[in-house]
């Protein structure tokens, strides 16, 4: 059953009005807080509220994260879009459509029964009554709270929902169009931030005449405390200035990092709070053997392909922004309180971007050209992020020990399980901690002193958390999760945040498990769950990949198993990943299995989880962040490579059909499941495992060389 | 310091008075308002910022556009033929093959190098042509897919 309990985006936005106007005739104009970052939310957003209303898809107008007239709905993260925007967006489609029939009904002294909806026209008994809803638009006052008590769709009615609609936004982006990038007005300013190299940093020289001499055009160099800008009409101007200033720039000073950072020696050296969470029976079953097992991932960064922009206007006492971001709500209230101006004299407009895989610099960026906006009133600034300051000074992805220990029982199952945690927090987002968490701002005299951080509570999900605890049965469970609050490093939020390493270190270690109690892996793993959803989609997995066939292989290929609930509450997802390995890893093919409850868009469901095993498959194989000399010293692609076309398999999605479910978040499903599904791959090939990412031919000769 | 810089983009004469050190990127979006080609890294490893000269793949983003004064440019907007779309934009279309589209004008570009010499191209010769570019959303057996459909269409249509 679909739920009517109200999601929090209509809690938050609890007025029919704030979503849905009937204005400009045959079109309805949707509202949503929820932007597109690649991932094909306006598509699926769009079905939901055409399916509800009775209009054509095409009919419905959305508009997304404009902060004057869309609701807000925090950040567009999380795997909630769908879930939580999507269900608003439903009952407010389902409570105006009968507000419009039960006024309708009462009109024609008819029962609301006679009447149905067809493109927004009112029939009755099927023929046309001559109403529609903008017709009788001015008859129904839309500023009333949502009761969420109107009876929604049954999924079996539905033409829209579950169908294939093509994404609304690719034909401009085929055309190489509709991107935040490519917006130029003719008052535009061009610039760009030099930034500092690590946290409190103090930029005590700068050769301002050789930065002036490489941008051969006049430039304008903007400096209030460490905040350094290079700002002129010519784009490659201030191109060539930022990238002169780099080198040119001597800094002094802060907090930057050590030689080790990211180590399981630099993470467990730290300062940390420490919580302890238990679960199932208070007293120790009797047990036997014994298992141990440490794992670690390395920092790591989102990696867009279009570094991140803004555009800003000052004009009359109002800020006008353009960014890419994905709060826009968030980013109006964070920019107005770091700018020292009411939040009513901020307009954020989301544009798209480049996609966003977690917190990337668009908020920045949005300062940036905010700030310096406020220092060109009439023009409009824009601010573009260079590709070497997105790896050097974005949000940055945290490293993480995990270490894992199961006490086995006569079953041969964990009737005693421990997993202990050392992270920074996973989540700086703008507001978060009642911090701005922008570089800019950070950078300006007298900026706010920090508030202490915190993790994103196991309440909402968890950062470091998220998905620590395993979805098998478990009698008896212990949670110890260090989080580290002081680290000298923005960390924050990557797809899944803490949720994919814990899924790589639970899954590897489940397998560890299997083969010392000498069972097949997934047997093992059956063995442990009673969930019925979740043995389909393990069970799924295993026959579309054909992971009982018993074929043999030849040396050094194997195939691996990877399975997770994201969040223990969203989308389930099972992958195997079939890889040969000499040196190096080759991917030779992938097979996923999911169930997302109802899908509202099947394609684009396939394409997220897709995506998110690709991703997935990078994070582990080949990518890190590093440090050299109190900086980070990744600076180009080539320094951190992310996999390519050449090493992408066939990959074959098993979108397990489940209508009469809530629909679940399913865009960070696949990223775990694959992770570890290759590390358990690459053990099984090996007859070693590599238990320290990434699995690179590096980490991969020192396990085979280690004894 | 001003250059003369003479070019036929997408099919039209052109003729720039900028900085000729300045990359064909800037030239493009700058000067001759094609928005299309995309700014990735500056430093040809990601490949949005692919062009054709005269009819090769090439990165724009640090080639200084003196250097290719007198060539023929394509850029993603020529691909499309007076509002009709090369049948690589169709196919990419019909395939869905794309997440935040970031990389794809790029991609379509190289793509379309590839069918203008390679009618009937395998699965290992669109990987080979398409491995300068990034795709951090995943879309890539999407786009491989959408190369083979176009070129079914392409050799359907030109026997």
């Amino acid at each position: 059953m679909i739920s009517n309990a109200l999601p929090l985006s209509l809690t938050d936005n609890p007025i029919l009005s704030q979503w849905v106007a009937f204005k400009e005739q045959g079109r309805v104009r949707v509202g949503s807080g929820k932007v597109e970052i690649g991932q094909g939310i306006l598509t699926a957003l769009t079905q939901i509220a055409a399916e509800e209303l009775d209009v054509r898809p095409d009919q419905i107008h959305l508009v997304s994260g404009e902060t004057d007239i869309s609701p807000a709905e925090g950040f567009t993260s999380g795997s909630y879009s769908v879930a939580v925007g999507g269900a608003s967006i439903r009952l407010v489609c389902a409570e105006v459509r009968s507000l419009f029939i039960e006024r309708l009904a009462e009109t024609l002294r008819c029962s609301p029964g006679e009447l149905t909806v067809e493109n927004g026209r009112f029939l009755r008994s099927g023929k046309d009554t001559g109403r529609d809803y903008w017709s009788m638009a001015n008859e129904i006052a839309l500023d009333r709270r949502a009761t969420g008590t109107a009876p929604v769709k049954k999924p079996s009615s539905y033409r829209i929902v579950g169908k294939h609609l093509p994404r609304l936004d690719l034909p401009a982006k085929i055309a190489g169009a509709g991107f935040i990038h490519d917006i130029t007005p003719a008052n535009v300013l061009h610039a760009r931030v030099l930034r500092q190299p690590w946290r409190g940093a103090h930029l005590a020289a700068l050769d301002e005449n050789a930065v002036r001499k490489a941008a051969k055009a006049p430039i304008e160099i903007l400096r209030e405390g460490e905040f350094v800008a290079f700002i002129s009409d010519s784009e490659i101007a201030v191109m060539r200035a930022a990238e002169a200033a780099r080198p040119l720039a001597r800094w002094e000073g802060g907090t930057p990092p050590p030689a080790n950072v990211g180590t399981r020696d630099w993470l467990k050296a730290q300062k940390s709070k420490d919580k302890v969470t238990d679960a199932g029976q208070r007293n120790a079953v009797p047990g036997g053997r014994v298992v141990e097992a440490e794992y670690s991932r390395p920092f790591l960064t989102y990696g867009s392909i279009g570094p991140c922009c803004s555009l800003a206007e000052w004009k009359d006492g109002a800020l006008k922004v353009w960014s890419h971001c994905q709060g826009p709500a968030v980013l109006r209230d964070w920019l107005a309180k770091a700018l020292r101006l009411p939040a009513a004299q901020v307009t954020v407009l989301h544009r798209q971007g480049s996609g966003a895989y977690g917190h990337n610099t668009a908020d920045d960026a949005a300062f940036d050209a905010s700030f310096i906006a406020m220092r060109h009133p009439g023009r409009t600034i824009r601010v573009q992020w260079q590709r070497e300051d997105e790896f050097a000074a974005s949000p940055i992805s945290t490293a993480m020990a995990i270490k894992l220990r199961a006490v086995l029982g006569n079953e041969n199952k964990p009737v005693d399980w421990s997993i202990e945690l050392w992270s920074p927090p996973h989540a700086q987002r703008p507001g978060m901690n009642g911090n701005s968490n922008l570089i800019g701002a950070e950078a300006l005299p007298n900026a706010p002193k920090q508030n202490p951080l915190g993790d994103v509570p196991d309440e909402r999900g968890g950062g470091a958390t998220r998905n620590a605890i395993p979805i098998y049965d478990l009698p008896r469970h212990r949670m110890i999760h260090h989080m580290l609050p002081e680290v000298p490093m923005r960390t924050s939020s990557l797809r899944g945040l803490g949720a994919w390493a814990n899924v790589f270190a639970i899954e590897s270690f489940v397998d560890e498990l299997a083969d010392a109690v000498g069972e097949d892996p997934v047997t093992y793993r059956l063995s442990l769950l009673s969930d019925p959803r979740a043995r389909r989609v393990v069970e799924t997995a295993a026959q579309i990949s054909g992971w009982f066939d018993g074929k043999p292989m030849p040396d050094g290929r194997a195939k691996g198993f990877g399975f997770a609930r994201y969040k223990n509450i969203a989308s389930f997802a099972a992958v195997v990943v079939e890889l040969d390995v000499a040196e190096d890893i080759k991917l030779r093919k992938i097979w996923c299995a999911a169930d997302a409850g109802l899908v509202i868009a099947p394609d684009g469901a396939r394409n997220q989880l897709e995506g998110g095993i690709i991703q997935g498959a990078s994070f582990v194989m080949r990518e890190q962040v590093r440090f050299d000399d109190g900086r980070v010293s990744t600076r180009t692609w080539e320094d951190y490579p992310i996999l390519r076309f050449s090493d992408i398999p066939e990959i074959d999605i098993e979108l397990i059909d489940n209508p009469n479910e809530p629909t679940l978040g399913l865009g960070e499903a696949s990223v775990g499941p694959t992770g570890a599904a290759i590390g358990n791959a690459l053990a099984r090939a090996l007859g070693k495992r590599v238990r320290d990412l990434p699995l690179t031919r590096d980490k991969i000769m020192a396990t085979l060389l280690a004894e | 310091m001003s250059d003369k810089l003479d070019f036929v983009v997408n099919g039209r004469a052109v003729s720039v008075t900028c900085d000729g050190t300045v990359p064909l990127l800037t030239v493009l979006r700058d000067h001759l308002d094609l928005r299309g080609t995309k700014f990735g890294c500056g430093t040809e490893q990601c490949g949005a910022c692919m062009v054709l000269i005269d009819g090769k793949p090439e990165f724009s983003c640090s080639r200084e556009a003196a250097t290719v004064t007198g060539w023929a440019i394509t850029t993603v907007e020529g691909l499309s033929n007076g509002g009709a779309l090369h049948a690589l934009q169709q196919a990419f279309l019909d395939e869905q093959a794309g997440q935040c589209g970031y990389c794809l004008s790029g991609i379509l570009i190289s793509a379309s190098a590839l069918l203008e010499k390679n009618r009937k191209p395998s699965r290992a010769d669109i990987i080979a042509a398409l491995d300068p570019h990034l795709c951090r959303c995943g879309i890539h057996n999407r786009v491989v897919r959408a190369v083979q459909k176009a070129a079914t269409a392409i050799t359907g249509a030109r026997p």
